[in-house]
């Protein structure tokens, strides 16, 4: 693919990350790392690619191992940042 | 032309990146963030299935036990850890997020690839080992297993200088020779050598920065393997999540008063502290007197700290909390940008504890009600409490904005012993005409409280 082009989407990327981050309130701030760094897993759809060729060398075995470890970091970070987020709660029209 | 299966693909990337977008935006409200975190995973489904129906895989197996191996462990670690140990797994995590990295950039390796190529396999093998070595390092240090120091020895600049020197070199030889795998060898064992030695002059105060750092890399090296293998999605959401990591990095800096430099490059907290004359003596009060206090309290506010997590008090607090209520004394939480080992680890504590979220107030919204408290009760935090922050231009943290507790009439600190903080600042706090210390575990402080109220 155009490298221009790829790197026209980093752009935006980035100014869109900043953007959405900028006004977050410090309650949520484990939250939103845990649940940045689940996303940061997406490796695993470029690692997946790599494991699957099929062919026993060593890319493929790297790949594999990739696969793992990025699902780690995704099952492990949407779960983990789910349940902290069980646990936010409004106050309850007072007692 | 691209074929259909390819356009199919490219897709279902687009959903899923506008997913992730979606998903980071309703992160930032406590109402939506949890239906924010569940969009984002869907995201991140929609992208691993169109991955699958690639035409260019061949063979499952792999990828199956990959997944299947992977997701169990990550199950299985996020059900079993405890809310207190949160910043250590979200390090270990991240860790793995940039060894994933690492490994792909290496696969994406081949004796044709172009300088191009070359230089963002670099990268994402460079990133994605310093974010797996550092966030090893965060670990051991957050769950302190390794000492939580900073370690400084003579000449590391120099040290340093030449993994860097190392670094480049070995890039250029083999964007040079793509075929000469031991250039790659030696950028993937210095780079894994250049993460331990970027983390190891960080003290532990200073973990809610490097946690949110690393974080920041691991997205970055996802976004250098996806230029390395041209794929879309990886550029999109690794630079979404670099970018997020740099803003949260920023924001802790900021609150610390302190430059991103100066916090990785200083070794804060290992210098000597110079001994601050401290006017005053420390009086100490009993669980009994602190009740009476309190009972005739009708505002109070409560400074929690590192402390209280690692006392596992954040259940009695709450109870203490609701029994103040009863008695009628209005109860807020003040919480420091960087209380805890992690940015927002006290919001994440006494959620667990069923504390609701808009008792929790930031810095800037106690501080000017807190001439008004009457009791401010400081738990396991230090550091952030500190009014030598504003008053001793000596002292390391210097222009830190910190919580005034002292402007409150009277102030309990739950301690253990007269040690300095995590940062081994003295603390003129504790010397305060106003100040009472309850020495003793916050837990049993606290449960005495709670037994005197009943």
């Amino acid at each position: 693919m155009d490298i221009v082009f790829l790197t026209f989407i980093l752009m935006l990327s980035v100014f869109l990350g900043f953007e959405l981050i900028n006004k977050v309130p410090a309650t949520l701030h484990t939250p939103l790392m845990s649940g940045a760094n689940a996303i940061s897993g997406i490796t695993v759809v470029g690692a997946i690619a790599l494991a699957g060729t099929g062919e026993q060398d060593l890319a493929q075995w790297l790949g594999a191992g990739a696969v793992a470890l990025a699902s780690i970091n995704v099952v492990g970070g949407y779960l983990v940042t789910d349940r902290m987020l069980a646990m936010f709660k409004k106050k309850e029209g007072g007692r | 032309m691209i074929s259909a299966n390819a356009l199919i693909i490219q897709l279902a990337y687009v959903v899923s990146a506008a997913l992730f977008i979606f998903g980071l935006k309703l992160l930032g409200s406590a109402a939506t963030a949890r239906k924010g975190n569940t969009l984002s995973a869907i995201g991140m489904l929609v992208a691993i299935v169109a991955a699958l129906i690639d035409q260019g895989i061949v063979s499952y197996q792999w990828i199956v036990i990959g997944v299947v191996v992977g997701g169990l462990i990550g199950a299985a670690a996020a059900r079993m850890v405890q809310m207190t140990s949160m910043p250590e797994m979200v390090a270990l995590f991240n860790g793995f997020g940039g060894l994933a990295s690492l490994l792909v950039g290496w696969a994406a390796l081949n004796g044709d690839a172009s300088v191009f190529t070359v230089i963002t396999i670099v990268l994402s093998v460079l990133i994605g080992g310093v974010t797996f070595t550092g966030s090893l390092i965060a670990y051991g240090k957050l769950s302190e297993t390794m000492g939580s120091g900073a370690i400084m020895f003579r000449g590391q600049q120099v040290v340093n200088s030449f993994i860097v020197l190392g670094i480049i070199g070995a890039a250029v030889m083999l964007s040079m020779d793509p075929t000469n795998t031991t250039w790659l060898y030696t950028v993937i064992g210095l780079s894994l050598l250049f993460g331990i030695m970027a983390v190891i002059p960080i003290g532990g105060a200073d973990m809610p920065v490097v946690i949110s750092l690393l974080n920041s890399y691991s997205g970055l090296a996802a976004c250098a393997a996806g230029f390395a293998i041209n794929n879309n999605i990886l550029i999109v959401a690794g630079s979404l999540v670099g970018a997020s990591g740099i803003i949260l990095t920023q924001i802790m800096c900021k609150s610390m008063n302190r430059s991103l430099g100066n916090v990785l490059f200083s070794g804060f907290g290992s210098g000597v502290t110079e001994a601050t004359v401290v006017e005053g003596e420390i009086k100490p009060i009993s669980v009994e007197d602190a009740y009476y206090v309190l009972e005739a309290a009708t505002n109070v506010a409560i400074i929690p700290g590192y402390g209280m997590a690692v006392a596992q008090a954040q259940h009695v607090v709450k109870e203490l909390t609701e029994l103040l209520e009863q008695n009628g004394a209005e109860v807020n939480f003040g919480i420091h940008p960087v209380a805890g080992r992690m940015p927002g680890h006290m919001n994440v504590l006494l959620a667990e504890a069923d504390v609701p979220y808009d008792q929790l107030l930031e810095m800037d919204e106690i501080n000017p009600r807190m001439e008004n408290v009457d009791v401010a009760i400081v738990i396991g935090a230090n550091d952030v409490v500190n009014p030598a922050a504003r008053e001793v231009e000596s002292s390391p943290i210097y222009g830190m904005p910190v919580i005034n507790v002292d402007a409150a009439k009277t102030v309990f600190v739950l301690k253990r012993s007269m040690a300095s903080g995590f940062a081994g600042i003295e603390n003129p706090l504790f010397y305060k005409e106003n100040t009472r210390m309850l020495f003793g575990d916050a837990k049993e402080s606290i449960g005495g409280l709670i037994r005197e109220f009943s």
